[in-house]
């Protein structure tokens, strides 16, 4: 094996009170694709601090690049050692092109004043031959697609004398393909002696190109695995300590009258021709590609995008639902994709996100808020979906990810709601909050409501759903009634072929 | 190369001006008079310097509310000095003092802003009331004339003097020439440097240009000082346009400057705008202003005319951008 480029040794972090690293070992090698993988407060983005030098581990640690004992590692002797790290973010500017994206920040490192337009693009095509992409130098980055972005940030890295790119939640936001091509990418990387380091709270995609992964674990290094020797359930458990029961669904028939009811809607450009039946305390699985047009039909149904033809009843009586307010009228609900942006007011406290749907439910004869009928409903609802808070009071923002997922479950379930769309609803959290966000929405379909749960990841609807729909370029290319029956692979594979 | 210029904002700001002189035109040829566009340029000198200040500041991400209380300050100081020791001074000096403090009232505007995490809008608001009741509270709100007279003579100096049908000299004022240095300047600091870069980036996102290791305070001294250098410079044209120095002539004076920058594409979230678009903006309200004159509307349409060229110009604006995206979403999906 070729030589260490990073070797951390004893390694502790305590803030006042918390112990965030203790005594931990971690090493890359030269050319390596190594994998970090814990949950959300293991310590990993304390791991990747230090790595960057932005914060200063306790005395007894030593840090050693190619080599060399470093007394203190600074953000930036971090850069002059060629380590560089892509956020999950990306931090790039969205206003700025692309060849800006990637060339200024070496520019401004260097000191320079003056900008050389001719000079800037230079670098930017140097850098992005050195991975073998071409990207639209001119077009500014807010208007490529993700996948895209992600490679202006690796260009951005290549721009110096990179020897190790650390990428934090690489593949979260990325279509299928998009990760192919970022895996080439790495790939060539190392063949070139760059390391890679990928940081993950969940399983996913990264481990079938890492080399190693290190499970970090309540500040502590669990081990270094062979990737091979590791699946979903092992991994599970090093990350967490806890052996996950997991509970198959038990599908109960669902019969009676649909719900709702779709019939060839239509919206151009969006989705086309799309008619299902929806019943009441049945979990309707919508997988497909980013892009397959789910999002946009789930839309249709919460009153957003209006269809150009087609009908939709529900309860068996024709419905246009064509504001949100409609919807919310009708008992649908919508949980989007994007939590944090959609779904909650991030710097509002957790009770008044709570309460926000059911506002008018809560007030008195004089049309005021009833405080003692608010602080009941939000104290069920905490207590019914065990949410874990430091205080009412507390910010949203400040809770960790599955948290705020049930969060936002509670501020719709409050609404009783007849039909609850959830798009996406465990993008981006860990394991183990997954597990508990499945078991919520098997008791809320248990209950009588009808779920429709749209998802890229084929494993969550093959193991949460009644049957499953599979979307492509706007329109239900295949149903799958019989799940006793189907394997996950042949879902899989079907999504597959519509890449 | 044709489609990359007329899908441009500015582009259609630029046609938007035409429209308008056209018209104008149309109903009063003087309007096209080189007489009239020399009065239109050198009147709107003073809009001009200032919406260059507050094109960099928009650009960061900010806004500067207190501009006008700042010149108000250098132009009372500066006129202070020109009436105590008048001979002793000459014009650089005078410009060299309004500058310096410009800045320097400018960069207290940037500290706060970057010391107290204060939102630009309140921490302008607030120095802005500071600034200007100081003033007042000490100069009891008196006017200010009566200057040297080489003060008097340097303003009707022309790069070039012509004479109209009726014997009256006009030409290109010496005030438009330093409009025209400073548009210059404001181009090359936002396009040509890695500061100005560095102004786009961290309008476009703060937390990554942090990351960046761009140093946000030095930006931000940079942009608010270089606003108050723009009000203090402002503040010498307006003295020597109207040679008098009063405590309430700007007051105002921040919405139209606002307005045009506005007007010239940028976005008051940062990140975007250019100088050409601002200079655009400040020529749109100045033609529409001198048109109204020239068709002989009263006066007081002016502000309900402004104000619906505002709302629809950015309409349109607001409206492409959203048509463009669209067309990009169909694309994705087919």
């Amino acid at each position: 094996m070729a030589d260490l480029f990073l070797k951390l040794s004893n390694v502790s972090k305590h803030y006042t009170g918390v112990t965030a690293l203790d005594q931990v070992d971690f090493e890359i090698y030269q050319g390596e694709i190594h994998c970090l993988v814990g949950e959300n407060g293991s310590g990993k983005s304390t791991l990747i601090k230090i790595i960057s030098g932005t914060v200063q581990p306790d005395d007894g640690a030593t840090i050693e690049v190619e080599g060399h004992v470093l007394h203190d590692l600074h953000a930036i002797d971090s850069i002059h050692k060629g380590i560089d790290i892509i956020y999950q973010d990306l931090s790039l500017f969205p206003n700025l092109t692309v060849m800006e994206n990637i060339a200024l920040r070496r520019y401004v490192a260097e000191g320079k004043r003056l900008v050389n337009w001719g000079e800037l693009k230079k670098i930017a095509t140097k850098a992005m031959a050195r991975i073998d992409v071409s990207l639209p130098l001119e077009a500014l980055a807010a208007d490529i697609p993700i996948g895209d972005q992600q490679l202006v940030a690796i260009c951005r890295a290549l721009t110096r004398d990179v020897k190790l790119v650390i990428m934090d939640e690489p593949t979260a936001s990325l279509t299928k393909k998009e990760v192919d091509s970022l895996f080439s990418v790495v790939l060539d990387m190392k063949s070139k002696g760059i390391s890679t380091m990928f940081v993950s709270h969940k399983l996913n995609e990264v481990l079938e190109i890492a080399d190693r992964v290190s499970v970090i674990r309540d500040g502590k290094m669990v081990g270094i695995y062979n990737p091979k020797e590791l699946d979903d359930e092992k991994l599970t458990h090093l990350m967490t300590g806890k052996k996950l029961e997991y509970t198959p669904f038990a599908r109960t028939q669902v019969a009676g009258e649909p719900i709702l009811e779709l019939r060839d809607l239509s919206r151009r450009g969006l989705f086309h021709d799309v008619s299902f039946k929806l019943f009441p305390g049945e979990i309707l699985g919508i997988t497909g590609l980013l892009g397959s047009g789910r999002t946009e039909l789930a839309l249709a149904l919460f009153g957003v995008n209006i269809p150009d033809s087609g009908e939709i009843f529900f309860e068996g009586v024709p419905t246009k639902i064509d504001s949100i307010q409609k919807a919310v009228e009708l008992g649908i609900a919508f949980v989007p994709e994007d939590r944090l942006v959609q779904g909650l007011i991030m710097n509002q406290s957790v009770s008044k996100n709570l309460t926000v749907t059911t506002l008018d439910d809560l007030v008195n004869r004089f049309k005021l808020l009833d405080r003692k009928m608010v602080k009941g409903r939000i104290d069920k609802s905490v207590k019914d979906l065990s949410i874990k808070i430091p205080s009412l009071d507390s910010p949203v923002q400040t809770l960790s990810g599955g948290n705020q997922q049930r969060v936002v479950l509670a501020k719709w379930i409050a609404t009783n709601p007849k039909v609850l769309i959830l798009d996406g609803p465990t993008i981006g959290i860990d394991v183990a909050a997954k597990h508990a966000i499945h078991q919520i929405i098997r008791d809320l379909a248990a209950h009588g409501i009808a779920i429709l749960l749209i998802s890229d990841e084929v494993p969550e609807v093959y193991n949460n759903a009644n049957r499953v729909l599979i979307m492509h370029k706007g329109r239900l290319v295949k149903e799958f009634d019989e799940m006793d029956s189907t394997t996950m692979d042949e879902i899989q594979e079907t999504v597959n072929l519509t890449a | 190369m044709i489609k990359k210029i007329t899908s441009r904002y500015e582009f259609l700001v630029f046609m938007v001006i035409l429209i308008f002189s056209i018209i104008i035109g149309l109903i009063n040829p003087n309007f096209f008079s080189l007489e009239n566009i020399l009065d239109i340029l050198q009147n709107n000198t003073l809009t001009g310097i200032f919406a260059i200040g507050m094109l960099i500041v928009v650009i960061s991400g900010g806004i500067d509310l207190s501009f006008t209380a700042i010149a108000t300050i250098t132009g009372y100081t500066v006129a202070v000095l020109l009436l105590s020791h008048g001979s002793q001074l000459n014009i650089f000096v005078v410009f060299l003092i309004a500058a310096v403090m410009g800045t320097i009232l400018g960069m207290v505007n940037a500290s706060i802003i970057y010391f107290f995490k204060i939102p630009p809008i309140i921490a302008t608001i607030a120095t802005q009331n500071i600034y200007y009741g100081l003033l007042v509270v000490i100069t009891q709100g008196k006017w200010l004339y009566g200057f040297p007279s080489w003060f008097g003579a340097f303003v009707k100096i022309k790069i070039f003097s012509l004479v109209n049908a009726n014997d009256v000299k006009y030409g290109l004022s010496i005030v438009t020439v330093i409009w025209f240095a400073f548009i210059f300047l404001g181009w090359f600091i936002l396009r040509k440097t890695v500061l100005g870069r560095s102004i786009y980036a961290l309008g476009g996102s703060e937390a990554s240009a942090q990351r960046a290791g761009f140093n946000i305070l030095r930006l931000q001294l940079f942009v608010y000082g270089f606003m108050g250098l723009m009000a203090g410079i402002g503040s010498v044209i307006q003295a020597l346009l109207v040679q008098t120095v009063a405590p309430n002539s700007l007051v105002g004076k921040e919405l139209d400057v606002i307005a045009a920058v506005v007007l010239g594409g940028a976005s008051l979230t940062g990140g975007v705008g250019t100088v050409l678009g601002t200079v655009l903006g400040v020529l749109l309200l100045a033609v529409m202003s001198n048109g109204l004159t020239l068709m002989h509307v009263p006066s007081y349409w002016y502000k309900v005319v402004t104000g619906f060229v505002i709302l629809v110009s950015v309409a349109a604006g607001a409206w492409r951008k959203r048509a463009i995206s669209n067309k990009k979403v169909i694309i994705e999906a087919e």
